[in-house]
């Protein structure tokens, strides 16, 4: 009797979940085609959940320990509760695994009481979530006296015990009705997003990281009348791909990204928790975000934002205003932090990719830039022959087509601004001193096309960097060398999508080939205290965050971390044209940055990257020296004439 | 403002050139004019260009601010596109014609406008920054209220009746991005047309373009006031205003005006 009326409401409540979640995918089918590999991505699943997922959830153990008990726990007495409805009835032996398997759940959901009730973290969601503890504990408390009492033979007054199977029957249905709308919508939609994820190659089963941006496929000139939307970005939520749509909606509203984001820290108006769980709302025809229960997009209340599947989602009095999105400096430190798995930074430039493909609607000094780019190959609307303008005197070799060389340095769009021409003159001095053999591009170089692509210019990205794919496709050299790592991301990892395959390589990495091999030798130790900033560009891009810091250490310094340092640094407010788009906050990022780098109380912060060296300087007030790598190495590796 | 007064508006667009790179582009000013036309949101507008068909596609990025299309009077490359303009206009009969102030390529005189003017028997507002339809109760067709920049940062405030050609000062809001979607999408309607080639254009000398040497000031200094007062205000009374001087005089006016410059001894 005790059996059949618990596999009962089992049962039905999970066959209703099943009936729901069926239902709710509908909302997220509704995105554009995409082509997922669902054989592969289903076998990739419990692999991915268990190495990549788990990467991210181990980094907070006491939530991941929890997780483990409770999804655990549950997931088991799922399996042991349904395997006692098919084989009818249960043996002793049967109820005291069940009693386990919810002793261990109930001790998970103790863990998740005190987290929600006593630490309370303020990055956590309440709404529906403050449900949870609840939920979890009426679940698998009052099933595991039921199991108890069953393995001892059945003591407990039936009428009892059908009582707390109606408490932990409902409790089931409110983490189950969840599929729906809450707290356990994140299981089956995280599983489906961990198989369909638009970006396989992040996971263990890939490359490991995945960070170039999707190309646009333009249509020819003469069909672009008739071109479908969505084909320019993305207006409306139906414009995303619909494992783009599955995977916001397998947010769990953790907050973890909000707490990663230098944005949210500046108080700019941008929260990436609020963010996505904008774009689920508006999944609904009829959306608004009052239900969200949150912290908010800083200085934006909750509540004003209003929209729809079929709506545009940008807009002053739409779900997400234009502020927040260009708040954005495309760091990736929300994408490194969220244990779903989900990409932020995909979504924000296929929202900007419309605004400024469809609408021309880009803020300020960055339609400026734009159009100077477009004119003249370089933001700043220069003659491209005044890149040059700092090394008149160290006759550099040029690199003409059809010649070869042995490593070709790229120089950037830094190499016209004075601060940034101080570190170049030092890298190449130290290029000299090891007697390499380099050449640059002179005139032929053009801007690499990283900061029209982040304002989702992808038509002028695309028209830089097929020019520079085929300038430097026509000469021979073994390998390029940049010391800006938002060229280096895009040559490396974004240019190959358009025929552009080379081996880049950052200056801290050459600069410490050359110590290592011996072609400069240390002579004069720095000896002073120093923190590296990593550049989010090549830390969490493209995962360089050994070599600059070996750098440091064979010159000498005294190194000190900042909390935040390699994979989960945070950005200087220097990318993602941020500065352009220069959207008001609280503070500023770099202020914020410099306050990390005063934390550690070193006298120097190392930077290796010619936007964050602007960004740190441009910090005012009594602070931290600001040094480019290779403005130490030069010092430190000074000969003695 | 789908007022009747601006209920007809042309734009005559012309095709830039980046002053850096020489690369072909939307000319700034004209941009500022359709952006604008644009704002006015007339009933009608037409945009405008004459030039050779072979340059047309440079004209897409007027086209991503929005416009659906553009009307291109073709011309042989070398003509002169004042009498073609006029007689496109006649037929057009706008209420108001916009355009920048002066070309950036070409002959880059700045005439066209005046000549339009002339030709259509219009009235013409040079450097305007703003303009709307008259505000009074009565507005009638035609009456437009602008407000025209002046040397030194002044702005004059205008009321014109009638057909009215304006050219836009760079001071006027700026013209919107152009976006690459529109661009690509809108529509290049040529017309042929007829026109005398330029031979005033064709015996000019070319050559290419340097800044203008700056004046030299001296006798800067005093207050933040005082200099501000420089800035900004128009001398009026100094100076002196000849009109068709003889040689002579002209010539002895600027050595008075070096020696009180200190320039000359
Ligand atoms: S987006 Fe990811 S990190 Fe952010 S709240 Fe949602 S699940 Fe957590
Ligand atoms: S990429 Fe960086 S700035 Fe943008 S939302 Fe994520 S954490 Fe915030």
């Amino acid at each position: 009797m005790i059996a059949t009326a618990l596999t009962t409401v089992v049962l039905a409540v999970l066959a209703i979940g099943a009936a729901l979640a069926a239902w709710q995918s509908r909302r997220w089918l509704a995105g554009r085609p995409a082509t997922v590999g669902v054989v592969t991505g289903l076998r990739a699943l419990p692999g991915r959940y268990l190495v990549d997922v788990h990467h991210v959830v181990g980094r907070t153990p006491f939530n991941a320990r929890f997780h483990a008990l409770v999804a655990g726990g549950f997931l088991a007495a799922l399996v042991l509760l349904v395997a006692m409805g098919v084989a009818i009835g249960g043996s002793r032996i049967l109820w005291l695994l069940l009693a386990l398997v919810l002793a261990i759940m109930l001790a998970g959901a103790l863990m998740v009481r005190h987290r929600r009730r006593v630490l309370r973290p303020r990055e956590l969601s309440q709404g529906r979530f403050a449900r949870l503890p609840l939920s979890l504990l009426g679940f698998s408390g009052c099933l595991l006296l039921v199991a108890l009492d069953q393995s001892l033979g059945g003591v407990m007054p039936e009428a009892l015990a059908l009582v707390l199977i109606a408490v932990a029957g409902a409790a089931m249905a409110d983490l189950v009705w969840g599929v729906w709308k809450g707290p356990l919508k994140h299981a089956v939609h995280g599983a489906l997003h961990l198989a369909f994820h638009p970006r396989p190659a992040r996971f263990h089963d890939g490359k490991g990281r995945d960070t170039g941006l999707k190309p646009l496929t333009f249509a020819p000139a003469e069909d672009a009348r008739t071109a479908e939307p969505g084909s320019l970005g993305v207006e409306r939520p139906v414009d995303f791909a619909w494992n783009r749509l599955l995977g916001f909606d397998a947010c769990v509203q953790c907050g973890r990204c909000e707490t990663a984001c230098p944005a949210y820290a500046a108080g700019l108006p941008l929260n990436p928790k609020k963010l996505v769980q904008d774009l689920v709302a508006a999944m609904d025809s009829q959306a608004s975000d009052a239900a969200y229960a949150g912290n908010p997009h800083p200085g934006r209340g909750v509540g004003k934002a209003h929209g729809g599947a079929a709506l545009p989602l940008i807009g002053h009095d739409a779900m997400i205003h234009p502020d927040t999105l260009w708040s954005c400096t495309t760091c990736r430190a929300c994408v490194q932090e969220c244990p779903m798995m989900i990409e932020h930074v995909d979504a924000v430039v296929d929202l900007r990719r419309f605004q400024t493909l469809e609408l021309g609607a880009i803020p300020g000094k960055a339609a400026v830039m734009l159009e100077e780019l477009r004119a003249t190959d370089n933001p700043g609307g220069r003659a491209l022959a005044r890149r040059w303008d700092w090394a008149a005197d160290l006759s550099l070799p040029r690199l003409p087509a059809g010649g070869s060389c042995d490593t070709l340095l790229w120089v950037g769009d830094g190499a016209f601004d004075l601060r940034v021409q101080r570190s170049l003159r030092a890298l190449v001095l130290l290029l000299r001193r090891a007697g390499m053999d380099f050449a640059v591009l002179g005139e032929e170089e053009l801007d690499c096309g990283d900061v029209a692509r982040r304002l989702g210019d992808e038509a002028t990205f695309q028209s830089l960097a097929t020019r520079n794919i085929a300038t430097l496709n026509a000469r021979r050299f073994t390998r390029i060398v940049t010391a800006d790592p938002h060229a280096l991301h895009t040559l490396r990892n974004e240019y190959p999508a358009f025929g552009g395959s080379w081996t880049v390589v950052h200056h801290t990495a050459l600069l410490l080939e050359l110590i290592t091999t011996g072609a400069l030798t240390v002579t004069k130790p720095v000896g002073r205290s120093v923190t590296f900033h990593d550049p989010c560009y090549l830390g969490r891009y493209n995962g360089e965050i050994e070599a600059p810091r070996a750098l440091l250490d064979a010159i000498g310094v005294e190194r000190r971390e900042m909390l935040r340092s390699g994979l989960r640094s945070s950005c200087c407010g220097g990318g993602g044209g941020a500065p352009l788009t220069d959207v008001s906050g609280e503070r500023r990022i770099p202020d914020v940055r410099m306050e990390h780098v005063r934390e550690t109380g070193a006298a120097m912060v190392a930077v290796a990257c010619p936007n964050c060296a602007l960004m740190l300087e441009g910090v005012v007030g009594p602070r931290p020296e600001v040094a480019e790598i290779a403005e130490l190495v030069l010092a430190a590796t000074e000969t003695a004439r | 403002m789908t007022d009747a007064a601006m209920g007809n508006v042309a734009v005559l667009l012309s095709i830039g050139r980046h002053p850096v790179s020489g690369r072909s582009r939307r000319a700034a000013t004209d941009a500022q004019a359709l952006e604008m036309a644009l704002a006015l949101r007339p009933r009608r507008l037409t945009a405008i260009h004459a030039g050779p068909a072979a340059d047309a596609e440079a004209l897409r990025a007027y086209l991503g601010m929005g416009l659906e299309r553009l009307t291109l009077l073709v011309l042989p490359e070398g003509a002169d596109p004042v009498e073609a303009l006029i007689t496109h206009l006649r037929h057009l009969a706008p209420s108001l014609v916009l355009t920048g102030r002066q070309a950036e390529d070409g002959e880059s005189s700045g005439m066209l406008p005046y000549l339009i003017a002339r030709g259509l028997d219009a009235a013409i507002v040079p450097d305007v920054v703003r303009i709307g339809p008259a505000d009074t109760p009565d507005a009638t067709y035609g009456k437009a209220d602008l407000v025209q920049a002046l040397p030194r940062g002044q702005r004059r405030a205008l009321t014109v009746t009638g057909r009215l050609i304006a050219t836009v000062h760079p001071s006027a809001p700026p013209a919107r991005a152009s976006a690459f979607g529109p661009a690509r999408r809108g529509v290049i309607e040529p017309v042929a047309a007829q026109a005398a080639a330029d031979l005033f254009l064709s015996d000019c000398e070319h050559r290419p373009w340097r800044p203008k040497p700056k004046l030299m000031r001296v006798k800067r200094g005093g207050s933040a006031l005082d200099r501000l007062k420089a800035a900004t205000e128009s001398k009026s009374g100094k100076g002196q205003l000849l009109i068709n001087p003889t040689a002579e005089a002209g010539a002895l006016a600027i050595y008075d005006n070096l020696v009180e410059q200190g320039i000359l001894p």
